[in-house]
């Protein structure tokens, strides 16, 4: 196993204006990660695990726990948290165990959640995260698989509904080492994560959704101690962008206690995202009593070396390979493969339209220009939208031939992503083929320079950027579609006349 | 003829040469439970108009001249732990005194698919727990041999149905000899499968690791049949097992030649009265004669049996009943005005004492600091008795105890001694413990009260203690008598 220096990193936190002469504090994060497996039905029963649904519609007498139900694991659950367990270099427990963790809440409807406690799947893992040019490796104690509860509906009233349609939806847990120090790491471990989940297919990432959680615990130590202060966990960070302003404040905020004579209390905090702020929910003076044993109801899993083999073989080319090869095999700059490559579905979009337009490195100047951009404003993953490998390549293939101009193909590229049509249709549609016959072209220059004598006098005087500017009026009267290469050439014609 | 007091095999031939109908059976059983379930008290719901209509579409179906199966239009009962779709399901407890399950049990789907004809839902010790059926949160059910005693317990209602003639065959299920004390105070024939032979999906858990469910009948075929039609991996229980099961009727053979016997001392020490243990070596020299031998052994471990499974069983029944808590189903307390407070109440009013007792111990148990001290310790303990029971196999084809140390008690007279009402399961438990089989028929009768002998066997090997049980029946007439339920029988 690989050991992560837990010490050593220098923390911008620390560099906050605390005042010089103040004592300098490091923080140290651990991340539990919750994801939602990608499985088409629950941990334990046959009921479907979509999102959605009428209000308990999505049931059954296993995962509504009623009297005398029993669960049967969900096989494929399984296997996808030992895909994730090995993608996440951890080692596979060849023996394994469901333990009922027990603990009364109205969302759960056993009073205990099937999960598992001292034979997890998956321990003893880890992956490297770069920040500012520095890689570290993060450590992973364990991964494990459990089942989501119901959800707790407060409706204002004195009564609460609940509603069990996550109960029993597969859950894998990821337990991260205290390896983490600053609000960046903590984003960009979150980060790797999530692209690694999404490249297996185990996961959505969609953390706006609730389907992909973390829960970090941060405390502060004075820089140079080993000695772990007292910890508090955040809860309710739907972004990464969440993540790492609930983490900072979370920083600042336990500092500031700390220099101000205070102290910390074990707590469960809530981010509030519009305040950006973070709250007490409840604390956690003493430890839980989960009273944790093994469940009876379901047979131990023994996971034989072949059993293990299979899921390794199974495994897609991460995004750590695949970003290396996209450097070696397109000849782009690591910066571009590494943001091609932080979801699978992107680097396939990319790699599909290389293929039938090889100018890799336009591909992804367009990739992460326009593309991203479009796909931000409107919210959505490059797999929701309209634009299709073949189309972004036609694009591509139509500016390289001098059929339409770079400016157009981008309000080209716009109408593509709003419908869904190919560049064809729309430039047919629209007539906005480029024109680049001099004869077509004679006429308009001529009316310019006509329209124009001043200017043409500044041109002839030695002013050549005036020249510009009849370009713009030709651009203008043609809409655009002139060939610029042309119009300048016409125009260095008629004016040296 | 009264129809009730037949066998299921018995009333199989006169319904295959359309000498009787499934309504007449179950008409006869419905006025058998008439007449004398107001004494018994076997019943905690009679499905009468749903039985005659379910036998009437049977004698449809037999009037059309189909094959039908050994089960086929015979009235069985159900113990009330096991989930019925729309029949009243209340593990005898207040905590779910109105709960209807939207679903049937493996067993009770089984039976159905066998065209066996439900009549009714019965007593039992509140969420399986305890010996005597007198821990039922709504009345106790009395021994049809003598009503002033208990029918022993959980599954009490099942054995003394069977033994009044209120049903001809029934199921039950055994934690800790749940089946088998009561049938052999009841003096009845009843089985506890090996552990996983029968699904439990369906079973309202007590101790997940230790519940089977088994038949409680008049003989040993009918124990076969039963066993055959409700038998076999079930997807919906992950601990069952899919090893095939036998055809179960060839074992009942009148031949127990070169058979080995084991007599675990241990089982004839612990408060067993010279009574039923008398009537218990009478049983084995007649097996003897038969044929077989036998030896007596030494199974140290026995002595630590009890305890561990008094720490096993609360403990897990502590996390299963965990789920009754007013949210869902089931009974909720008027009286909460905030969540916890509604848990704690409901279960409060809900659960007796029994049920509490054991959640606490359970709870106590499971607790960080003692879960070493105790649960994992009764596992390492529990491992032992399955070893020396392997050991035991090594030598033996099965081994033969008391069932009981006593025959029934009277109602009320253990109800303020909990030790000496759990030693009533000591010769029971460690079957549960292991996981093998065991089967308890009668053997002998003191003072009127039915004996019950208990052959115990490999696990998975149902067949060979039928055999032998098979074999002591054909030689003796213990399982012909009944009991007088009313003065005027």
């Amino acid at each position: 196993m690989r050991k992560g220096k837990t010490s050593g990193y220098v923390l911008r936190i620390t560099d906050y204006a605390l005042g010089s002469q103040m004592t300098e504090y490091e923080a140290v994060i651990g991340m539990e990660v919750h994801a939602e497996l990608l499985t088409q039905s629950k941990m334990f029963c046959a009921c479907t695990s979509d999102f959605g649904g009428e209000p308990n519609s999505r049931t059954c007498p296993v995962c509504l726990g009623l009297p005398g139900s029993l669960p049967v694991a969900n096989k494929l659950a399984v296997e996808y948290v030992m895909r994730a367990a090995l993608a996440l270099n951890c080692e596979i427990n060849a023996y394994s165990v469901f333990h009922r963790k027990n603990y009364f809440y109205p969302d759960m409807v056993k009073n205990y959640q099937i999960s598992q406690y001292d034979y997890p799947i998956g321990v003893n893992g880890c992956i490297d995260i770069t920040v500012d040019g520095i890689t570290k490796p993060i450590r992973i104690r364990r991964v494990h698989l459990e089942e989501d509860t119901g959800k707790l509906i407060h409706t204002g009233t004195d009564e609460s509904l609940v509603d069990y349609n996550r109960s029993g939806v597969p859950l894998m847990e990821i337990v991260g080492e205290a390896d983490i120090r600053s609000a960046d790491e903590a984003r960009e471990y979150l980060v790797r994560l999530r692209a690694i989940l999404t490249y297996l297919g185990v996961n959505d990432g969609k953390m706006e959704e609730g389907s992909l959680r973390c829960e970090p615990n941060i405390s502060i130590r004075q820089k140079g101690t080993e000695k772990f202060g007292t910890k508090t966990e955040l809860k309710n960070l739907n972004s990464f962008r969440a993540v790492y302003r609930g983490i900072d404040y979370e920083i600042e905020r336990q500092e500031k206690a700390l220099q101000g004579g205070g102290r910390i209390i074990q707590e469960t905090r809530r981010w509030d995202d519009l305040r950006g702020v973070t709250a007490s929910m409840r604390t956690k003076e003493f430890e839980q009593e989960y009273r944790y044993f093994p469940d009876p109801d379901l047979v131990p899993m023994n996971f034989s070396e072949q059993d293990i083999q299979v899921q390794r073989r199974a495994l897609p080319e991460l995004p750590e390979a695949k970003k290396e090869r996209f450097v070696a095999e397109y000849g782009i700059p690591a910066y571009d493969a590494e943001i091609l490559t932080n979801t699978r579905a992107f680097a396939d979009f990319f790699e599909e339209t290389v293929k039938l337009f090889p100018d890799a490195k336009t591909v992804s100047n367009w990739m992460m220009g326009e593309f991203t951009r479009l796909l931000n404003a409107a919210g959505i993953e490059v797999t929701e939208s309209r634009i299709r490998p073949k189309d972004m390549a036609g694009l591509l293939k139509m500016i390289s031939d001098g059929v339409i101009s770079g400016k157009i193909a981008k309000t080209i590229f716009d109408e593509m992503f709003e419908t869904g049509k190919s560049p064809d249709e729309i430039v047919k549609a629209r007539g906005m083929t480029q024109v680049t016959g001099e004869a077509e072209l004679y006429p308009v220059v001529d009316q310019v320079i006509a329209e124009n004598p001043d200017v043409v006098a500044k041109i002839a005087a030695g002013d050549a950027k005036a020249m510009g500017f009849l370009v713009g009026q030709i651009m203008k009267y043609t809409q655009g579609r002139a060939n610029p290469q042309v119009v300048n050439k016409l125009l260095r014609e008629r004016l040296v006349q | 003829m009264d129809l009730s007091k037949l066998t299921a095999h018995e009333l199989h031939d006169m319904l295959k040469a359309r000498k009787v109908s499934s309504r007449e059976i179950t008409r006869s059983v419905l006025d058998r439970i008439s007449a004398v379930d107001p004494q018994v008290r076997a019943y905690m719901t009679i499905t009468e108009e749903e039985a005659l209509k379910a036998a009437q579409a049977i004698d449809e179906v037999i009037g059309q001249g189909t094959e039908i199966g050994p089960l086929t239009g015979i009235p069985v009962a159900i113990k009330d732990n096991m989930c019925t779709k729309g029949v009243l399901t209340t593990c005898s407890s207040r905590i779910l005194h109105n709960y209807v399950p939207p679903y049937d049990a493996t067993v009770v789907q089984r039976l159905a698919c066998a065209g066996a004809v439900m009549v009714g839902k019965t007593n039992l010790d509140e969420f399986a727990m305890g010996s005597s059926t007198e821990n039922s949160a709504f009345f106790p059910t009395h021994n049809p041999w003598d009503l002033k005693r208990v029918p022993g317990g959980s599954s009490g209602g099942s054995a003394a149905a069977v033994a009044a003639d209120e049903a001809i065959v029934a199921l039950g299920s055994d934690t800790g000899g749940s089946i088998r004390q009561p049938a052999s105070f009841c003096g009845v024939v009843g089985m506890k499968p090996t552990y996983g032979r029968v699904s439990r999906y369906g079973l309202v858990a007590f101790a997940s690791s230790l519940d089977q469910i088994g038949p409680l009948t008049k003989d040993v075929t009918d124990t076969a049949l039963m066993l055959q039609a409700v038998a076999g991996k079930d997807p919906m229980d992950s601990t069952s097992v899919d090893i095939p099961v036998p055809d179960l009727t060839a074992s009942l053979r009148n031949d127990i030649r070169g058979l080995k016997i084991g007599i675990p001392k241990e089982f004839f020490a612990q408060g067993v009265r010279p009574e039923v243990s008398d009537a218990v070596w009478k049983a084995i020299e007649l097996l003897k004669s038969l044929g077989a031998d036998y030896r007596e052994i030494e199974m140290p471990i026995m002595e630590y049996t009890l305890p561990t499974y008094y720490l096993l069983a609360p403990s897990e029944a502590s996390s299963n009943l965990a789920r009754y808590d007013g949210v869902r189903y089931g009974h909720r307390t008027k009286h909460a005005t905030d969540v916890l407070t509604m848990f704690s109440k409901t279960r409060d009013e809900g659960f007796g004492a029994e049920v509490k007792q054991r959640i606490m111990i359970g709870t106590y148990a499971l607790s960080a600091g003692y879960y070493d001290a105790y649960y994992l310790k009764a596992q390492k303990v529990r491992t032992l008795v399955r070893q020396a029971y392997d050991e035991a196999y090594k030598e033996f084809d099965v081994l033969i105890s008391p069932t009981a140390p006593s025959v029934a008690f009277g109602i009320g007279e253990k109800a303020d001694d909990p030790m000496e009402m759990k030693l009533a399961d000591v010769c029971t438990i460690p079957v549960n413990m292991a996981g093998i089989p065991a089967i308890s028929l009668p053997c002998g009768f003191h003072e009127g009260l039915p004996i019950g002998m208990q052959i115990m066997g490999k696990p998975f090997d149902e067949e060979t203690i039928l055999r032998v049980a098979y074999t002591f029946e054909q030689n003796t007439d213990h399982h012909t008598k009944k009991p007088n339920v009313m003065r005027n029988e």
